[in-house]
């Protein structure tokens, strides 16, 4: 069992930072998308919750950096866990509306279902498996 | 006379184009061999093949002259007449106009053109027809690639053998060259051509002759190529890489001073490119062409030189970092950086040729100045920013190398920075002169300036270097006159006090450091030109000694003072400076040595150790001393052992006897001239037991570090050495009561009986006996083979009754004697008294090894000494068993015969075999009213050891039978074994129906395989892969076995990983992946977890047809590996977990 929570947040981390943004070739360390702050875990509880910044308020792309994060979740973590992924407050003009959308399973399977986007998820994800 | 029908049938099969090339290799080799051996004339075969010569069909006139051609080539060792010469050039040279068949015209004149003298030349007039119709003729750059090549080659050729010849044509040589080799693009025509240009130029001197108003145009066709950028796959090209070409062209860039007004400016302006490897170039080609320009022409660029190189410098250094870990003492360590390398080579080459231009640009150089200025702002090193330390470290780099150059620039150097680097230093001349007489009571109170501090070692280092250098070159090279040494020598004295300070006050790394070096630095100016004198030398011995036993807390600055010493010690034992070193001698070697014998707690041990040793290996003179020094505290403490049973003396003497035989042995061999020192450590400890007569030392681990001291000591010996070595011991053993060292005790009394007696017998084994005997083993471990054991068969028995008692060195020994037996250098029997096969039936007739398999032993063992039911289960438990004894030192036998390939071995294996497979009704324990439990559990350990005998003869021993203890070691010899036995314990595991029997086959079968090399096991990989699986799932019940699984999983993935071996796994697919997935939770192992989980991975490689019907499971048992409580095994599985779930559908839906 994961004993201590913090072992398994930086576990977390290090699988994170390494993504591409769709937009541009820098990770999302480097863009400050995502932050150490902004991840939450809880073993006992199961529970991991991670809020991130989208680059412009309007940004486009807000909803597949949401869902390549909760792909790389779903893969990366034991099935116990409940993942919650949301953008920080403020940060995007649609914001009720893309938290919506990454937090509604039915919406994201649907999402999955679609090759052209699972093609760019794994895309994005590529640099993180090596 | 060949017949014409052969010769023209040969030449009809050449010609053909429909023919196989072989088959027209063969016919010209058939017709190059008949003019090769006079059966045919060079002009008989022209004759005959006119036709093909002068036919209008172009293909056959092409490829009828090629054959000419490529007869000539095959014929250029056959002397020729000097008329047939002439009309086959002139032919040659004729044909050069005819473009249709132009290639065999072309390796024709390539054929004439190289001939060596011996066998007749082309003359100078025929060559000079063939360079004018090449001028006349040829359009090189509208030709093939082939062609091309073979045009250079014959340009080439022409300047380098007939240079009298086409220099006088000039102009239109050079026109022709210049055209002929414009944008050339492929890489081996290229390297041709920048070899052309390079001799040409050499033909065309004179600045005011036809090549002067060329060289802008031909530079102009040399520069497109810089820097060369060159990115062919590799395989292509004949192996040119880019350093070649870049090379060619550097020989050509800097072949004329013709090329300067084009070269320099062109490789300034590239070094200012952002791009690494132009730069790196730009530097290399600029050092090049400084020496071959000259100074004249280069000092017009001197300026941009330096402003460049300066430039290079700052902004190629990287940020430095103090490394001062326990193994690396560095010191500041740049990043190794090629461009300041070659920037600082250029800079040294340029100084070298214009003196005192470029150090006047140092000198005045404003940036240095400014970075000279900024020192004194910043106190210690972590204070600096970081371009300040780069700034600082390039300045460095940049005076070092001027100062190193040469005497003079050394001078000025000095004149320049010194008086002031010591000002910001503190410790100018003013206050120097103001109180002259109490300077030695003069204390730096102010700590000393990081930068300044930098830059005077590296300036002082520097001057060492230059003269330690020139004056091994030539003595007095170096004056005691020179302005800089008058510097050095008025400022040593407050240098050394001003170092020594900052070792006892700054709290800082970096300042330590220095402190130490500049230290070091004073004392090793070579003797007759130091500006250090004796008694100042002294001193800084003495200040690093006080450092040595005193301030081993301070880490750093204790191993950066021992370092310091090692390097002092060397360098004056390298110079012969007899004065220094006897001072050395007594400020350090005496007082080392004395540390390790006076009884001082204060300083921790194992420093002891590493200091005397580190000074020892600095020289061989302080080694002798040392080797004495520490022999006597040894023997002194062992002394207290023996004698008064002294526990506090075992643990030092154990730290001394590693110490000895891991660092102050291999060194002494290594420097190997002191035979009687090795020799006499092993006989003095033999007289020493001699001399004791009874001792008793509880101290296992004394024992053990003795043995290995022994072992070190006698293998390093040479061979009359050893012999006598050998002979010691023999008596000291002899003279021991409890040994039956008398041949009549063997062979004749049945072995049962004696079996007992020796049993009884040896019970009473004294303390001192076992040293002997055990110290004896190691001696005769580590003899080579040509060494004489005296009277070998009484050892062998004596080794033999003792292994039975369980005493593993003797059955060590017994390998040992067994592999080296009879085998020497020179072939010839050595063992006078023995032959090897006498001696394998002396072991082999004592029935102990036939008789294992069926209880004989045991039974005779349990009648003899009454043994009672509870004794035996104890013996069971305490591993004491004969036949458990008996297995392990008949597997240490094995082991001798196995490497040095012995048939007998096959017996050996056997006796193991058969123990594995005793089945439990045949045993007559059961007659003795035994239960039946503790009888399988006596068999269970019996066979577990015979399993396990297969793990010592297949491994590698770091205790005996190794190449340091001259084990004579057959190559190969794993694989012979392991295809040897695989064949054995493969039926015999199917075959085997005893649950028992068959999981210990398993064992022996996974030490086998585990200990072989990964490349036979590739070969059986399919027939081995089933046995192999069933052998993980049984090791996997049981945690004791995890290192064997662990080994046994990774000759798995060795063979999941490479491709033969997954061809092999495709068929196995599911038991294989069964199998792994059981192991992905194994409790007691994280490297078997991970481990099975990479095999998983490089499974995912296999065709998907195969593994598709796996992918569920697998992705079930990886999830929950993705919970497992290892990071490394989660990292693993979320790998694998990918490249399971990547091979179908992309989906999330498993």
């Amino acid at each position: 069992m994961l004993s201590n929570p913090l072992t398994n947040k930086k576990f977390l981390i290090s699988f994170l930072f390494n993504y591409f943004d769709p937009e541009h070739p820098y990770s999302l360390e480097e863009l400050k998308v995502i932050t150490e702050d902004a991840i939450e875990v809880d073993d006992q509880q199961s529970y991991v919750r991670i809020t991130f910044t989208p680059t412009v308020e309007h940004c486009s792309m807000a909803t597949i950096i949401g869902l390549c994060l909760r792909v790389k979740l779903l893969r990366s973590l034991p099935s116990r866990y409940k993942v919650d992924i949301r953008v920080a407050p403020g940060s995007h003009a649609s914001e009720s509306a893309v938290n919506k959308q990454l937090n509604d399973k039915e919406r994201v399977a649907a999402a999955l279902e679609n090759p052209n986007l699972v093609d760019m998820v794994d895309e994005c994800l590529a640099p993180s498996y090596n | 006379m060949a017949e014409p029908s052969q010769l023209s049938h040969l030449t009809e099969s050449f010609v053909d184009s429909s023919r196989s090339p072989t088959q027209q290799a063969a016919s010209l080799d058939k017709i190059a061999s008949l003019v090769k051996n006079d059966v045919l004339t060079m002009e008989g075969l022209v004759r005959e093949m006119q036709m093909y010569l002068t036919t209008t069909d172009n293909i056959v006139r092409a490829r009828g002259i090629l054959l000419l051609a490529e007869v000539l080539t095959c014929l250029a060792t056959k002397p020729l007449d000097n008329a047939t010469l002439h009309s086959l050039i002139g032919f040659f040279t004729d044909r050069l106009a005819d473009w249709k068949a132009l290639r065999g015209a072309l390796v024709g004149c390539l054929a004439l053109m190289r001939r060596k003298s011996s066998a007749g030349v082309v003359t100078s007039t025929d060559a000079k027809a063939v360079a004018e119709s090449f001028l006349q003729n040829l359009q090189v750059q509208s030709l093939g690639q082939h062609d091309r090549k073979l045009c250079f080659e014959l340009l080439e050729c022409l300047l380098e053998r007939y240079p009298n010849t086409v220099t006088p044509m000039g102009d239109e040589l050079i026109y022709g060259i210049c055209e002929a080799v414009d944008s050339e693009k492929d890489p081996q025509c290229l390297m041709l051509t920048f070899h052309i240009v390079e001799v040409l130029v050499q033909l065309f001197p004179d600045t005011s002759g036809p090549f002067a108003s060329f060289a802008g145009d031909l530079f102009e066709i040399l520069s497109c190529y810089f820097p060369i950028h060159f990115t062919h796959p590799r395989g292509e090209d004949l192996g040119i890489k880019r350093d070649d070409l870049s090379r060619a062209l550097m020989l050509a860039f800097s072949s004329t001073p013709m090329f300067e007004p084009f070269a320099i400016p062109l490789l300034l302006e590239k070094l200012s490119s952002s791009l690494p490897s132009a730069k790196l170039d730009s530097l290399k080609y600029l050092s090049s062409c400084t020496s071959n320009y000259g100074p004249e022409r280069m000092a017009k660029h001197a300026r941009a030189i330096w402003l460049s190189i300066k430039d290079a410098l700052y902004t190629s250094l990287q940020e430095p970092t103090l490394s001062f870990t326990s193994e690396s003492l560095d010191g500041l360590v740049f990043q190794e950086n090629e461009i300041a390398k070659e920037a600082l080579t250029l800079l040294q080459q340029v100084i070298v040729q214009n003196n005192g231009l470029f150090l006047s640009l140092i000198v005045e150089d404003e940036d240095i100045n400014i970075i000279l200025n900024a020192v004194p702002s910043y106190e210690s090193y972590s204070d600096i920013p970081l371009q300040g330390k780069l700034k600082l470290f390039a300045a460095g780099c940049i005076l070092s190398i001027s100062t190193k150059t040469s005497v003079a620039c050394c001078n000025m150097i000095f004149e320049s920075f010194f008086p002031r680097l010591m000002e910001i230093l503190g410790l100018s001349e003013k206050k120097l002169s103001g109180d002259h007489s109490p300077k030695d009571n003069y204390l730096i109170s102010k700590r000393l300036n990081f930068g300044a501090l930098y830059l005077s070692v590296e300036l002082l280092a520097a001057c060492r270097d230059l003269i330690a250098g020139s004056t091994q070159i030539a003595c007095k090279s170096v004056s005691t006159y020179e302005t800089s040494y008058c510097m050095l020598h008025s400022f040593s004295n407050l240098l050394t006090k001003a170092f020594c300070s900052t070792l006892v006050t700054s709290p800082h790394d970096a300042d330590i450091y220095f402190g130490v070096k500049g230290l070091q630095i004073l004392a090793t100016f070579p003797g007759d030109v130091s500006p250090v004198p004796i008694s100042k030398f002294e001193n800084i011995l003495i200040t690093f000694m006080s450092i040595i036993t005193m301030d081993f807390k301070k880490t750093l600055l204790w191993r950066l003072a021992l370092k310091a010493l090692m390097n002092i010690g060397s360098f004056i034992d390298k110079n012969n400076e007899s004065e220094k070193i006897l001072s050395y001698m007594r400020i350090v070697v005496e007082k080392i040595v004395s540390l390790v014998s006076l009884d001082d707690v204060t300083m921790p041990f194992p420093l002891k150790l590493e200091a005397i040793s580190g000074i020892g290996r600095s020289g061989l003179n302080y080694m002798l001393h040392i080797i004495q020094g520490f022999e006597e505290a040894l023997f002194a403490n062992l002394s207290e052992i023996y004698v008064h049973g002294n526990v506090k003396s075992a643990k030092v003497t154990i730290w001394l006897l590693e110490c000895y035989s891991n660092k102050l042995l291999p060194w002494i061999h290594e420097n190997g001239v002191f035979e009687e020192v090795l020799l006499r450590f092993p006989i003095n400890i033999w007289k020493q037991i001699e001399s004791c007569v009874d001792f008793s030392v509880p101290e296992k681990e004394l024992l053990d570090a003795m043995m290995t001291a022994m072992k070190h000591a006698v293998a390093f010996c040479s061979e009359e050495s050893q012999n006598e070595i050998i002979q010691k011991s023999y008596n000291v053993l002899s003279s021991s009561t409890s040994f039956p060292l008398k041949e009549s005790v063997a062979l004749t009394i049945p072995f049962q009986l004696e079996g007992l007696q020796l049993t009884q017998k040896m019970d009473n084994l004294s303390c001192r006996d076992e040293w002997i005997l055990s110290l004896f083993a190691s001696v005769v471990i580590a003899v080579r083979p040509q060494t004489h054991i005296p009277n070998v068969k009484v050892i062998l028995n004596l080794f033999i009754t003792t292994l039975l008692k369980g005493h593993v060195p003797a059955a060590q020994a017994l390998g040992s004697i067994v592999n080296k037996f009879g085998k020497s250098s020179t072939g010839s029997e050595i063992s006078s008294d023995c032959t090897l096969e006498e001696a394998l039936d002396i072991i082999f007739q004592l029935k102990l090894w036939t008789h294992l398999d069926n209880g004989a032993l045991l039974r005779c063992s349990v009648n003899g000494s009454e043994m009672g039911h509870t004794d035996l289960c104890q013996a069971v438990v305490n591993n004491k068993l004969p036949q458990i004894l008996a297995i392990t030192g008949l597997s240490w036998i094995g082991k001798g015969l196995l490497l040095r390939g012995h048939d007998k071995v096959k017996d050996v294996t056997m006796i193991f075999l058969e123990c594995l497979l005793s089945n439990g009704n045949a045993l007559p324990l059961s007659q003795h009213s035994l239960e039946n439990s503790c009888e399988q559990d006596l068999r269970a350990s019996v066979m577990k050891s015979a399993a396990d005998a297969f793990r010592v003869l297949m491994s590698d021993s770091e205790v005996c039978l190794n190449r340091k203890f001259h084990a004579i070691i057959r190559p190969l010899y794993k694989q012979r074994f392991f295809s040897t036995m695989m064949p054995i314990l493969q039926p015999l595991i199917m075959k085997s129906d005893s649950l028992l029997s068959r999981s210990m086959l398993y064992r022996a079968f996974a030490h086998i395989i585990s200990e072989t090399p990964l490349v036979a096991v590739l070969g059986e990989a399919k027939k081995l892969i089933p046995i192999l699986l069933d052998c993980l799932s049984m090791l996997n019940k049981d945690a004791q076995d995890k290192d064997t699984l662990y080994s046994l999983l990774l000759v798995l993935s060795g063979i999941l990983t490479d491709k033969d071996g997954q061809e092999a796994v495709v068929d196995n697919a599911h038991l294989v992946i069964n199998c792994l997935t059981g192991l992905i939770a194994y409790p007691h192992m994280m490297l078997v977890r991970e481990t099975a989980i990479q095999c998983l991975v490089a499974m995912s490689e296999l065709p998907h047809a195969r593994i598709y019907p796996m992918r569920i499971q697998v992705l079930q048992a990886i999830s929950k590996a993705l919970d497992d409580s290892r990071r490394a095994v989660r990292q693993e599985a979320v790998r694998c977990r990918q490249a399971w779930a990547s091979i179908a559908s992309r989906s999330l839906h498993f």
